[in-house]
C-alpha cells in the first residue's frame, strides 16, 4: 500500500465530506476509520482510484456513525440535500484544514496533534509514538482539540502566522520513534507553499530544507551532537540546499521580509560556506540585526552575540552578550564559548559546567559536559 | 509540551502536614485515597496530559559489578539510605506552572481522617530530544 499517497489524500477527502454536509469532527473521524480500513484492504486489493475509494468508504463510515445516533445526526449533517457550493464559493479545502487545525483557540500541542492527523493523515498511534505519550492520551488530546474548534466555520479565512508556528513546532521537535516529524513538517509546508503564494510560507520551507540538509552531519556515529563548525560538510545534502536557496531567493524578491525568511537567510549563508572558516559572519550579523528588529526576541539577540563574536572577535561578542538576561536558556553556553575564544579557559570551563547543568536536553548536556571536561583536562596538563 | 516526573517518596522528603502512616488509616480512608489517585490519573488521561504512573515496592536491593567473571555483589536494603522512592507519575503538559498545579492537586490526596495529606512531591523536568534549529 502506498502510505504516502494515502496520507496526501487525507485532507482532500475530509474536505469533500465537509462539503457534502458533514461536520468537521465527524468527517475527520470517518476518514480516520477509512484509513484504518485501507491499511487492511489495500495490500490484497489495491484500488484503481484510491481517492474515490477513500471518499466512498469514508462517506459510508460517516453515514453509519450518524445513523447510530439520530440526535447526533441532526448536529453533524447540517441539512440533508444542502446544495453544493456554487463556483464563487469554491475554496481550497486542504488550505481551510490547515487554518482550522492551527486555530488560535487551540493550545500549541493540540494544534500540532490535530494538524498531524487531519492534514498529515497520521494515525493517533503514530502521533502518540512520535510524542512519547500513550495512545489513549493522544486520542483525548485530539478529541478535545476537535471539540474546541467545533464552532469554527470551515470556510473562514485563517491566519497564516499561526499555521507556520504549528509547522515550525513539528519540525523542531527532533527525531523520535518511527515517524520522521521533520520530514513530515517539510511535506506539509511544501504542500502549503504549493497552494499559497506567501513569502513567509516560502521562508519557513527554505529554513526547514536548509536545516534538514545538514541532518546527516549533525550527529556523530555514537549519537553525539556535532557543532556546525565541526560538521563534515561533504555530508550536507546539496539537493536540499539548492532547493532551499531557490525557494528563499524567490521569496526575498517580494521584498516583504519576515522572521522565517531572515532565519533561512542565515541558514543559507552557513550552507554557502565550503568550510567553517569561509563563513560570511559579517552578513550573518546583518541578518541577525534584521531578525532582532522583526521579532525583538532575546533568543535572536543571544545568537546574534555568537555571530558578532565570529565577525568582530570575542570581546565584541561578550559586549553584545552583556545586556542580555543571564537566565536565558543557553546563555551560559554562549558565554563559555566566547570566553574560551577570548583566552580565558578557567571561566569558560566553569561556564560550560554550569551550562551542562541547565541544558534543556540530553545531547546538549552531553556536548557541554564534554566541553567542560576538555578544558579542565587542558588546564591540568 | 514538556514531560515532568512527579516523584513520591517513602522517605527523604520533608514531613507532610497530615503525617499519619498509612497502616494507621481506616480501610475507608485507604479506599478514598486510592480512589483519589485513580480519579486523578483518569482525569489527566482525559485532558491528554497523562503519560505513566507506577508504584514501587519499598523493598529494594543494591547491586554492583564485582569484576570480570564474578557474579554481581548484592547488598541492602540499607536502613540508613536517605531517599526511598515510593512511586511516580509522568505528565506531559504545556507549561511548568501547569506541572506545579497538578503536583499540588496530587499532594491533596486524602489521608487520615479524610483530610488532605499535604505531602511533598518532587517535580523534575525530563531532558528532551535536541531541537533541530538552535542557531
Amino acid at each position: 500500500m502506498d502510505e504516502a499517497l494515502q496520507r496526501t489524500l487525507t485532507p482532500t477527502v475530509i474536505g469533500i465530506l465537509v462539503r457534502r454536509g458533514a461536520h468537521f469532527a465527524a468527517a475527520e473521524d470517518a476518514v480516520q476509520d477509512a484509513l484504518v480500513e485501507a491499511v487492511r484492504a489495500w495490500p490484497d486489493d489495491p484500488p484503481r482510484d484510491p481517492k474515490g475509494w477513500l471518499v466512498t468508504v469514508a462517506w459510508r463510515k460517516f453515514l453509519d456513525a450518524a445513523r447510530a445516533d439520530t440526535s447526533r445526526r441532526h448536529r453533524e449533517v447540517r441539512v440533508e440535500g444542502e446544495p453544493m457550493p456554487g463556483p464563487g464559493e469554491v475554496v481550497d479545502d486542504t488550505l481551510q484544514l490547515y487554518f482550522l487545525c492551527a486555530h488560535p483557540s487551540l493550545t500549541p500541542a493540540s494544534a500540532v496533534a490535530l494538524t498531524l492527523r487531519a492534514v498529515g493523515g497520521l494515525t493517533t498511534r503514530q502521533i502518540a509514538q512520535a510524542y512519547l505519550v500513550p495512545e489513549a492520551t493522544m486520542a483525548q488530546r485530539i478529541s478535545r482539540a476537535k471539540r474546541t474548534v467545533s464552532g469554527v466555520r470551515f470556510n473562514q479565512p485563517g491566519d497564516v502566522a499561526t499555521v507556520l508556528r504549528v509547522l515550525y513546532l513539528v519540525f523542531n521537535e527532533g527525531y523520535s520513534g518511527d515517524v520522521d516529524l521533520a520530514g513530515e513538517a517539510i511535506r506539509l509546508t511544501r504542500q502549503l507553499a504549493a497552494k499559497t503564494n506567501h513569502e513567509e510560507i516560502a521562508g519557513l520551507l527554505a529554513l526547514m530544507l536548509l536545516h534538514h540538509a545538514r541532518r546527516p552531519a549533525r550527529t556523530g556515529p555514537d549519537g553525539r551532537l556535532v557543532p556546525l563548525a565541526e560538521q563534515d560538510r561533504s555530508l550536507w545534502n546539496t539537493r536540499l540546499i539548492t532547493e532551499g536557496v531557490d525557494v528563499l531567493q524567490t521569496a526575498l524578491t517580494r521584498d516583504r521580509l519576515g522572521e522565517f525568511q531572515a532565519q533561512a537567510a542565515i541558514a543559507a549563508l552557513h550552507a554557502d560556506a565550503r568550510t567553517a572558516e569561509e563563513t560570511d559572519w559579517v552578513q550573518i550579523v546583518e541578518w541577525y540585526d534584521e531578525l532582532v528588529r522583526l521579532t525583538d526576541s532575546p533568543v535572536a539577540r543571544l545568537n546574534r552575540a555568537v555571530a558578532v563574536g565570529e565577525a568582530d572577535g570575542p570581546r565584541a561578542g561578550l559586549a553584545a552578550l552583556a545586556g542580555l538576561d543571564p537566565a536565558l536558556p543557553r546563555h551560559p553556553a554562549v558565554a563559555a564559548y566566547l570566553h574560551e575564544r577570548d583566552g580565558d579557559p578557567v571561566t569558560a570551563a566553569r561556564l560550560y559546567a554550569e551550562a551542562a547543568r541547565s541544558a534543556p536536553n540530553l545531547p546538549e548536556r552531553d556536548h557541554l559536559t564534554r566541553q567542560a571536561a576538555r578544558l579542565k583536562a587542558e588546564l591540568r596538563s | 509540551m514538556a514531560k515532568y516526573l512527579l516523584l513520591k517518596h517513602y522517605r527523604g522528603a520533608p514531613a507532610s502536614v497530615n503525617d499519619v502512616p498509612m497502616d494507621q488509616w481506616t480501610p475507608e480512608e485507604l479506599s478514598a485515597h486510592i480512589q483519589y489517585m485513580q480519579d486523578f490519573a483518569a482525569r489527566l488521561e482525559g485532558t491528554g496530559e497523562f503519560v505513566d504512573g507506577q508504584a514501587l515496592s519499598p523493598e529494594g536491593t543494591f547491586v554492583r559489578y564485582d569484576g570480570e567473571g564474578r557474579p554481581p555483589v548484592t547488598d541492602g536494603p540499607f536502613a540508613e539510605t536517605k531517599d526511598l522512592i515510593a512511586g511516580w507519575m509522568v505528565i506531559d503538559v504545556e507549561t511548568y506552572e501547569r506541572a506545579l498545579e497538578l503536583a499540588g492537586e496530587l499532594s491533596a490526596a486524602p489521608g487520615a481522617a479524610g483530610k488532605p495529606i499535604h505531602e511533598w512531591l518532587e517535580v523534575r523536568p525530563f531532558l528532551a530530544a535536541a531541537p533541530t534549529i538552535t542557531e
